[in-house]
């Protein structure tokens, strides 16, 4: 509209009214204006907010197909007939969850009384966005954290990274069991935001960390170190997974005592020519 | 078998010879010391004596090498190692830990790994030859166990080496707890848990051993001098004992062509066993060395330096410290309170099921020699099959024949009999059905689940191929007083003749309820009374199993 007006005026400035210069500085005025605009648009394509309706819109298009059945329609959870919380409300959500849900493949997820597991994610980036920002905007839940890892100090995110997640995720990064038949998940194949993601989500039985338990910068740092996780030094040889006694007790018994024993049996054992000279 | 003569030099008769030989250094020394001591003729005797030509009686020299191994890699650890729970802040080469508060003694730990030349090596060895000397004793206990050698004269060195077994565990734990890294650390915080749970003295030994409170001041610094002097030198002494007891008593062996109980058939130490003991040591050495260059063993850079605030959820004990471990997990949270005091819940799994495990092993042989039933030494060869049982080409090894359950393989059953009466038949339906007390065989369902036709059968004794189960029994008779074997008493089996022979006194009514099914299982073949001495001895596998089972029972 706007720029349309300022087109045709700047088109019909030849043909100007009678105070010369007040009309000229109007219409310079406004033809530059229009111009802005005009490149604006053509490189853009449409207005930043107009942009972020129109993702929304479509994650919610995206929404109401897949995630509708247990999430309701307005993302305020869905009770089955007993009373029980077929899916949780998604107004608390917020993008970090979403975005850790979905990129992980946990959601969306075949059936509800289980724990969600990695998988293939069933969206591609853009629908993933769009779902994102549509669950963004239900409530006021976290916003998907910007992770930078330049200057992020590695020994820094080792002590949070003790602190706070060790206790389930083992000092290794590689999961354990949790009660009640849930598990830590590993973190080998965690990507920077999904991990930032879940720190301010608190996916299931995973507490919240907000920015005031592990602030920005310290959130930099420990995704840093879960990226050193990844694949640490391993300088004493095959690491058995680095996980402790367990896998080491095993290969004590049966790399170990197996090798003992074949040098006890192959030294101890008397060789066939010699038994059989002796019978 | 040719006789060893000692190693004195070759003497020839030419003269000039014998006094060059004279001359040599190795023979003015053996005679300058001998003139002194008077050691020939403790050597002599010492290089003559016989071990018993059977593998698995080397089993315990693994444990002796692995523990050797432990000493020289562990004083190699002790140039290095700080033990001491001072903080500093560590700036050594591994970048994840730079900048972190540690003790001395995880920050000297990391040093070792990263710094050190040859450290980490060192410490993998140590870690790994502590795990073996652990597991390598379990299997010398297991063969002692199976072959029945802790029996009289030897229990005194069953005890000891029940001993040593429990050094090595304590000292394993005192090992790994020193790196104060967070695993060990959250062993120690158990360890003192459980101390404390301890009725009467829990607090007093806490506070002895750790100097106050955990994370004590003093714990790294006592578990230090308790890991490198009191234990290892507990153990080195202990392992003289046992090694100077196995001496004096003489090795048992397996039943064999001219071995008695009195002598002892295999090679002189000298030189024979010498050089596979020798090379049986290397061997340890580097499957050792192997397991500790190639494979990590308690990567504690990962693991952080230790806070009581950060335990993990995967924590775990090194493997022969894992079924505490787990005994403590399973431990329902009961309450027990005792003349008003509250006897914690750790108490239970960690202290009294640990007391109880080591008090059986230590009360083991005399236990047997007290309670066990009578032995029946298996049969030579395989009972007949009974008619029809026998199906050709299907062949078992015999360690399968023994301990799988079938018609032709009745040894084994009739060894786990009393086991799976009591267990699975006489005590369920005991417990559940009144008229338990009238024989099992009664049991209206049991007759239904069996069927009466083969029930008839079995209290007859008249299954095809049967040999008269009930005859033995029959001639026995309930009251009758515990029968000696005299016929057998001149004859000296591997261990025999310190085994005690008894009769299942006491439990014959016990048994007679369960008579037709002792009938059924019973038919060890009557063939075994008739055996001459001189015949074939059982197999070591079948001597192995059956004493496996004896004791199980």
């Amino acid at each position: 509209m706007t720029e349309a007006a300022a087109e045709t005026g700047a088109e019909a400035e030849p043909a100007g009214g009678a105070p010369a210069t007040r009309h000229l500085a109007r219409w310079t005025v406004g033809a530059a204006l229009g111009l802005t605009l005009v490149v604006t648009f053509l490189l853009t394509g449409r207005s930043p907010a107009q942009a972020d309706g129109d993702l929304v819109a479509e994650g919610r298009q995206l929404y109401l197909v897949g995630c509708v059945s247990c999430h309701g329609t307005q993302g305020q959870g869905v009770k089955d007939a007993g009373d029980n919380e077929r899916g949780p409300s998604l107004e608390e959500a917020g993008e970090a969850a979403a975005y850790y849900y979905l990129s992980t493949g946990r959601m969306p997820l075949g059936n509800p009384d289980e724990q969600p597991h990695r998988k293939d994610p069933a969206y591609d980036e853009h629908d993933i966005a769009a779902l994102v920002a549509y669950v963004g905007s239900l409530g006021d839940g976290p916003a998907l954290p910007a992770v930078d890892l330049d200057g992020a100090s590695l020994s820094r995110g080792g002590k949070v990274f003790r602190a706070n997640c060790q206790a389930c995720h083992s000092a290794s990064g590689s999961g354990g069991a949790l009660s009640y038949g849930r598990a830590a998940p590993a973190l080998s194949k965690a990507e920077p935001e999904q991990v930032a993601g879940a720190v301010r989500a608190g996916p299931g039985q995973m507490p919240v960390f907000g920015p005031s338990t592990i602030s920005d910068e310290q959130l930099d740092d420990l995704v840093t170190y879960v990226e050193y996780l990844k694949a640490p030094e391993d300088p004493g040889g095959v690491p058995l997974g680095r996980i402790g006694p367990v896998p080491e007790g095993f290969v004590a018994w049966f790399v170990g005592v197996t090798a003992l024993l074949a040098c006890v049996f192959w030294i101890g054992t008397r060789s066939p020519i010699r038994r059989r000279k002796r019978s | 078998m040719s006789k060893q003569t000692p190693p004195l030099p070759k003497v020839t008769p030419s003269a000039k010879a014998k006094a060059a030989s004279s001359r040599t250094a190795t023979f003015k020394g053996a005679r300058w010391v001998d003139d002194r001591l008077g050691g020939a003729k403790f050597a002599r005797t010492a290089l003559n004596k016989v071990f018993p030509d059977h593998w698995s009686f080397m089993i315990g020299e693994l444990s002796l090498y692995s523990f050797v191994v432990l000493l020289l890699t562990g004083v190699y650890l002790t140039f290095f190692f700080d033990a001491s729970s001072e903080k500093v802040i560590y700036d050594g080469s591994y970048a994840a830990l730079r900048g972190v508060e540690m003790t001395h003694a995880y920050k000297s730990s990391l040093d070792l790994s990263f710094d050190v030349r040859a450290g980490l090596l060192m410490r993998q060895i140590h870690h790994w030859a502590a795990l073996l000397f652990l597991a390598t004793m379990v299997v010398h206990l297991a063969r002692v166990f199976f072959t029945g050698a802790f029996r009289k004269p030897r229990e005194l060195n069953w005890m000891v080496g029940c001993t040593l077994l429990i050094l090595a565990i304590f000292n394993g734990f005192a090992g790994y707890s020193l790196l104060d890294d967070q695993l060990s650390g959250t062993g120690l915080r158990i360890a003192y848990s459980i101390a404390l749970s301890i009725p009467l003295v829990g607090t007093w030994v806490t506070s002895l051993l750790f100097g106050g409170e955990f994370p004590g001041p003093d714990i790294i610094e006592r578990l230090y001098v308790i890991h490198i002097l009191l234990i290892p030198a507990a153990i080195t002494v202990l392992l003289g004992v046992h090694l100077f007891i196995i001496v004096r008593q003489k090795h048992t062996q397996f039943p064999g062509p001219g071995r008695r109980e009195d002598n002892v058939v295999g090679e002189r130490v000298f030189p024979t066993y010498a050089a596979k003991a020798i090379g049986l040591f290397f061997l340890t050495v580097s499957v050792l060395c192997l397991l500790g260059g190639l494979v990590q063993i308690n990567p504690i850079w990962i693991y952080g330096p230790f806070d009581p605030a950060e335990v993990s959820a995967a924590s775990q004990p090194d493997w022969y410290m894992g079924w505490l471990d787990g005994a403590l997990r399973i431990m329902p949270g009961w309450e027990v309170r005792l003349f008003g005091f509250e006897l914690p819940n750790p108490f239970f799994p960690a202290v009294l099921l640990a007391g109880a495990t080591f008090g059986l092993l230590y009360a083991w042989p005399f236990l047997e020699a007290r309670h066990a039933r009578p032995r029946h030494p298996p049969p030579r060869r395989p009972a007949p099959p009974a008619a029809g049982a026998h199906r050709p080409g299907r062949r078992h090894h015999r360690l399968l024949q023994h301990l799988l359950p079938g018609r032709r393989r009745r040894r084994a059953l009739h060894h786990v009999r009393p086991v799976g009466e009591l267990g699975a038949v006489d005590v369920p339906v005991r417990a559940v059905h009144p008229a338990a007390h009238r024989g099992v065989g009664d049991l209206p369902a049991l007759q239904g689940a069996v069927g009466p036709r083969r029930l008839a059968h079995r209290q007859q004794g008249a299954l095809a191929g049967d040999p008269g189960p009930a005859a033995p029994r029959a001639r026995q008779g309930p009251r009758r007083p515990p029968r000696r074997r005299t016929a057998r008493r001149g004859r000296r089996r591997r261990t025999g003749r310190h085994r005690r022979r008894l009769s299942p006194t006491g439990t014959d009514a016990q048994l007679e309820q369960v008579g037709w099914m002792r009938q059924r299982l019973r038919r060890v073949p009557a063939k075994r009374a008739t055996r001459s001495p001189g015949s074939r001895r059982s197999s070591p596998t079948s001597t192995w199993c059956s004493q496996l089972v004896t004791s199980t029972v």
